[in-house]
């Protein structure tokens, strides 16, 4: 992409598009002939209760999940021939970024930025837009620490600092709000306002729309892996959309069956 | 050092220092990736190896190396495709492997369980010239492996599924971490058998975490524990007459015991002085607000 283009142009590119996508876990259909368009800039949420096929979808689009039938197409390119990972920040449905050897932030961080980096060699480039992803997700003064003194709402802002630490054009995030406290919410909404403000494109799964609603273009709500809404939010109903009610249930125990919204299920 | 002066015991040390290095080397993805136990595993595949090696004269190091490696691209396989049933595929593994080396050894002229007894508890004294070189190439590899490689292997041991996002080639590096453990087995076969082999992946590695906040150290101090315990050990039983296998593991698991006592007062420091960087205003600790009395 160059800056020559016009805005229309790169406005109008199709960053993700599925066509037709069907994937069986088992023998269980999950997704069952999704069309689904993201073009450049936008971002779309991706609802629905569980088991709607919502993170299926996002998996599908990232070549973790095997379609039986349709086509998977990233930046334009056959999902299966596409290659140019730097260009895409992914982050994953996780609780923690830890694993079982102690790592500090930064280096979790930095295994975001292999997709740049030949040979797995980082140069000072590198671990400058490492540093510049902790700062966005105000995570900077944390970078020595260990990621197991982190808090969930911590670990959240250090996975997605990993994807951001690529510069991706692309974010796709599967609930990145999922047990995370209100304050860490409010940081990742404005972290995402920024990057969308710089032209990035993203792709979310969500439970409700809750601090992020007002970055939303475009919903699309999944039910029994059918698209069952394309098009703008919808609006909360009944006491979901009184004022103050911003429906983020923090103290929700980790694993439990988050509480259906009518709207959704 | 009089212990020097014996061609034997410098193979010995020489032997031991190699072990220390490698095995937390690449214990220490295993650790990280919660498949500990692989090392045990792997070692059990190798018996086979080395009763086929009895049976066929061909030296027991490098059947041994060619079975473990077989072994361990096999359970990674199993892994990967067959996700249901795959602790019971491997337990087939792992005793096929040990019950396929008795066999193989009973069958072969030469051999007898007592041949059997020094690979599965080492014989450090015993090791050859010819051990020594091979043991010399299979460590080079090691390190190659895990240093050259340390930021893929990180990013495949810590989320694998975010890995295969970053475009790295997940499949070849599991099967790399894989073949590079099954060929750390049979370096530290003759060191510290077949059957304590795991507890200089995991235990160096467990010891170490006690101290450390970031992988960086942690793999230097697990390296560093590798490397005293084994030449703590082998000294140790040149001189006390003690097996040198099961010396080297006790050690270790002492340097786990004496670095745990270490790590509350290191904790207990590092959170005084987080304490003491917090800006004035806001205090550390909770406090009863002013205007509650302690009686209400």
């Amino acid at each position: 992409m160059s800056f020559t283009e016009g805005v229309m142009d790169t406005k109008s590119e199709t960053v993700i598009s599925l066509r037709g996508v069907r994937a069986e876990l088992g023998a269980r259909p999950v997704l069952r002939g999704i069309d689904l368009t993201v073009r450049h800039g936008e971002v779309v949420a991706l609802l629905g209760a569980n088991g709607s096929g919502k993170s299926t979808a996002v998996r599908g689009i990232i070549g973790q999940v095997p379609l039986s039938a349709g086509r998977i197409e990233l930046f334009g390119t056959d999902r299966r021939h596409f290659r140019d990972w730097g260009r895409l920040g992914y982050v994953p449905q996780r609780t923690t970024a830890a694993g079982g050897v102690p790592a500090t932030v930064t280096e979790v961080v930095s295994a975001g930025r292999l997709s740049r980096a030949r040979f797995g060699v980082l140069r000072k480039a590198d671990r400058r837009a490492v540093r510049r992803a902790l700062d966005l997700v105000g995570m900077a003064d944390r970078a020595k620490d260990s990621v197991d003194a982190l808090s969930g709402g911590q670990h959240q802002r250090v996975l997605i600092a990993r994807a951001l630490a690529a510069e991706p054009e692309l974010l796709i995030m599967d609930e990145p709000m999922a047990g995370v406290d209100l304050a860490s919410q409010e940081v990742l909404a404005e972290t995402l306002r920024e990057q969308v403000a710089q032209g990035t494109t993203v792709l979310l799964v969500l439970h409700e729309l809750g601090p992020l609603e007002p970055l939303i273009d475009r919903a699309v709500v999944l039910r029994d892996g059918c698209v069952t809404h394309d098009g703008p939010p919808p609006r909360a109903l009944g006491q979901h959309a009184l004022p103050g009610h911003d429906h983020v249930h923090p103290h929700a125990p980790a694993g439990a069956e988050p509480i259906r919204t009518g709207l959704l299920s | 050092m009089d212990l020097l002066d014996y061609a034997f015991m410098q193979r010995a040390l020489l032997a031991a220092v190699l072990v220390g290095i490698t095995a937390p080397a690449v214990g220490i993805y295993l650790v990280q990736r919660r498949q500990a136990l692989m090392g045990d595993g792997i070692g059990h595949v190798a018996m086979t190896g080395v009763g086929l090696g009895f049976l066929l004269s061909w030296s027991p190091i490098w059947m041994a190396t060619a079975v473990s490696v077989l072994g361990a691209v096999l359970m990674e396989l199993i892994r990967w495709y067959g996700r249901t049933r795959g602790d019971i595929a491997l337990a087939m593994l792992f005793y096929g492997g040990m019950a396929g080396g008795v066999m193989f050894i009973n069958l072969a002229p030469t051999g007898s369980n007592a041949n059997l007894t020094s690979y599965l508890f080492g014989s450090l004294s015993t090791v050859s010239e010819s051990d020594v070189s091979a043991i010399c190439v299979l460590a080079a590899f090691v390190v190659l492996v895990t240093v050259g490689l340390r930021r893929q292997l990180f990013a495949v041991s810590q989320d694998e599924e975010f890995a295969r996002v970053t475009g790295l080639p997940v499949r070849a590096l599991n099967l790399l971490t894989a073949i590079t453990a099954a060929v750390t087995v049979t370096v530290a076969m003759r060191v510290v058998g077949l059957l304590l082999v795991s507890a200089l992946m995991v235990v160096p590695v467990a010891a170490a975490q006690q101290l450390s906040r970031s992988f960086a150290a942690t793999f230097a101090i697990s390296v560093a524990i590798g490397v005293s315990v084994t030449i703590g050990g082998t000294v140790t039983s040149y001189y006390q007459d003690v097996p040198p296998g099961a010396t080297i593991v006790l050690l270790t698991i002492g340097a786990f015991v004496l670095l745990t006592a270490l790590a509350t007062p290191v904790a207990r420091r590092r959170a005084r002085a987080a304490a003491a960087a917090q800006p004035a205003g806001d205090p550390a600790e909770c406090a009863i607000p002013a205007t509650r009395g302690s009686g209400d």
